[in-house]
């Protein structure tokens, strides 16, 4: 802050009590402030530039997933959200602090992909050790319950399955009941029912007001459970709504019908084509309005066997980080 | 699942005390280091098995006044001790490896708290050989004043700080899960020609000067002191030196270490 009083002694105390005003908000002032504010934020490796001038806002109790190929720019990104590495230019804050003030506070928890935790200790032992460093925590009891490893408590943590050390990865980060959670990878390694049970867990979380932030493979998993998909490529976001909006984003639908001798140029003239493919008496029209390609082709040409599907996420997610993607870069929420 | 109330408020939320140091985890961290059976075999095992092997002799070391039961009592706790303290040191390499320290970097630990706890739990599994060693060495027939048994496992106990500063410096430049299959034997190296095992004294003068310069002679020269072998300024220089260049060392490679590239 600037500061032209004299008295230095008065000066300090403005300092501290613009602090402690900074500390004491309003209910209103907390809830409207954002959970992760990253702003114009680039973080260069050498020549490399990993994250490029990235700006994100995920408001309080947003499921937000993050997804994108590797080396795109997610882990150097969540490394900054979690204050293990500092941006080179940009503004990163998490409930209005620096995120290494608010690790101090146990606001931030992340579960890792991989590692991050000791063979030689039993899974108990480890919750415990954990809960020490933290001012305050939840019961230990209450978060291996909530995990679903209290009946291995006393088990080396070297003897438990990968599933089963995830599931204590991510009782270690309900432990100090944080703000916002940070997962790499969460369910690596859960088979079908742990995963479910512990998005179940997730999202009851999220209703009480936690902000959820995660970075995945399965898109399926993406669809089914965030409400929010940020599309991230070569260090940029690419797309960032809700599941439907990105869907769409990503073109809709494809027409695919039988038509000997097909006149391509025709096609491809009408409205909202954006391609069309021709294999053998197969043509393949990807198209923004598929009905409109539909009527066109059943009654000016000859073409049967019509069928319209709608594209997936996963072809969503490739067409919009793949290396031909460059028309959707820079789409905006 | 059970139902809990809401995430504590933004504005409640406060720092731990002691930058995260406590009592529990350095409960914990020991109970570690006694389930590690390698870590045992060197700290205890060894020292004693040594002790009872060559220790026995009641013959005086030319020179002195002092015979080798009472001598080697004190040189194989040290090297007990020294043992403990470098494996409890260098498990941050461990720790390292396992993602354990960047696990902890997103809790409110600080850095120091943790080197803190690693560097005292290092010493205090240092205080099992000295008890053992001084328990078997009175049972062989050693007898001293009180004052000295006392001063001498004290000069080991605080002495072995070097150690644990060593173990550290070792645990941040090595990025191994098993430091200590290498580290032992250069331990033992460097206890030998620290003068741990044989005075110096009765060593070649030329090996004499080089025990000053290693980081043992030292401690061992403390260590003995009590029972009256003579303590010179360059004792207190070799420790203060070498307690420097590891602090110094550990402390940079932390750096490089939590610096991600």
């Amino acid at each position: 802050m600037s500061c032209d009083i004299r008295d230095q002694r008065i000066c300090a105390l403005a300092t501290v009590a613009a602090t402690i005003d900074r500390m004491t908000l309003t209910p209103t002032e907390q809830a409207s402030m954002l959970a992760v504010d990253l702003r114009g934020v680039t973080k260069r490796f050498g020549p490399v530039t990993a994250v490029d001038n990235l700006t994100l806002a995920i408001e309080q109790g947003e499921i937000v997933a993050f997804l994108g190929p590797n080396g795109a720019g997610k882990t150097s990104t969540i490394d900054m959200m979690l204050g293990l590495s500092r941006p080179n230019a940009g503004s990163v804050a998490v409930y209005g602090r620096r995120p290494a003030d608010a690790i101090a506070r146990g606001e931030i928890a992340a579960v890792m992909q991989t590692g991050g935790l000791l063979k030689d200790l039993t899974v108990a032992e480890t919750v415990r050790l954990t809960s020490t460093l933290f001012p305050h925590t939840r019961p230990t009891a209450e978060v291996l319950e909530r995990a679903g490893i209290a009946g291995i408590a006393d088990r080396l943590v070297g003897k438990c399955s990968g599933g089963e050390q995830q599931r204590l990865r991510f009782a270690l980060a309900l432990l100090a009941d944080p703000l916002l959670m940070v997962l790499d990878e969460p369910t690596t390694g859960m088979d079908v029912e742990g995963r479910r049970d512990f998005w179940a867990a997730i999202r009851q979380d999220a209703r009480r007001g936690r902000t959820v932030m995660f970075a995945t493979h399965y898109l399926e998993e993406a669809d089914s459970y965030a409400d929010r998909i940020v599309l991230i490529r070569q260090g940029r976001i690419v797309a960032d709504g809700t599941t439907a909006e990105i869907k769409a984003m990503a073109s809709g639908r494809m027409v695919r019908a039988t038509l000997p001798d097909a006149d391509r140029s025709a096609i491809a003239s009408l409205a909202g084509v954006e391609s069309v493919e021709l294999r053998g008496d197969t043509v393949l029209v990807r198209a923004k309005d598929s009905d409109g390609v539909a009527r066109y082709l059943l009654s000016q040409t000859r073409a049967r066997d019509l069928e319209i599907t709608a594209d997936n996420l996963e072809d969503a997610f490739i067409a919009l980080t793949g290396d031909d993607a460059d028309d959707y870069e820079r789409s905006s929420r | 699942m059970t139902a809990a109330t809401l995430p504590a408020q933004h504005t409640e939320r406060r720092v731990p005390p002691l930058g995260g140091f406590n009592l529990t985890f350095l409960g914990l961290e020991l109970r570690r280091m006694l389930r590690n059976r390698r870590t045992m075999v060197f700290v205890i095992v060894m020292p004693v098995v040594f002790y009872l092997l060559f220790g026995r002799k009641g013959a005086t070391i030319v020179g002195t006044s002092l015979n080798y039961r009472t001598f080697e009592m004190v040189s194989l706790a040290l090297y007990g001790a020294m043992t403990a303290c470098v494996s409890g040191g260098s498990m941050v390499a461990v720790e390292r490896a396992l993602g354990w320290s960047r696990q902890l970097r997103l809790t409110p630990l600080r850095p120091v708290a943790y080197v803190s706890i690693k560097i005292l739990t290092a010493m205090t599994l240092g205080l099992v050989p000295i008890a053992l060693l001084f328990v078997f060495g009175a049972l062989q027939g050693v007898r001293l004043p009180a004052h000295e048994w006392i001063l001498c496992a004290l000069a080991v106990a605080v002495g072995s700080l070097v150690f644990a500063t060593l173990g550290l410096f070792m645990g941040y430049l090595l990025p191994s899960e098993n430091v200590m299959q290498f580290l032992g034997p250069i331990l033992g190296v460097l206890a030998f020609l620290g003068g741990v095992f044989i005075p110096v004294n009765v060593l070649s003068p030329s090996l004499v000067t080089v025990a000053k310069f290693m980081p043992v002679y030292g401690v061992n020269q403390l260590a003995h002191a009590p029972l009256g072998t003579g303590l010179g300024w360059e004792v207190f220089a070799n420790i203060a030196i070498w307690l420097a260049i590891f602090v110094g060392g550990s402390a940079l490679l932390f750096r490089r270490d939590t610096r991600r590239v």
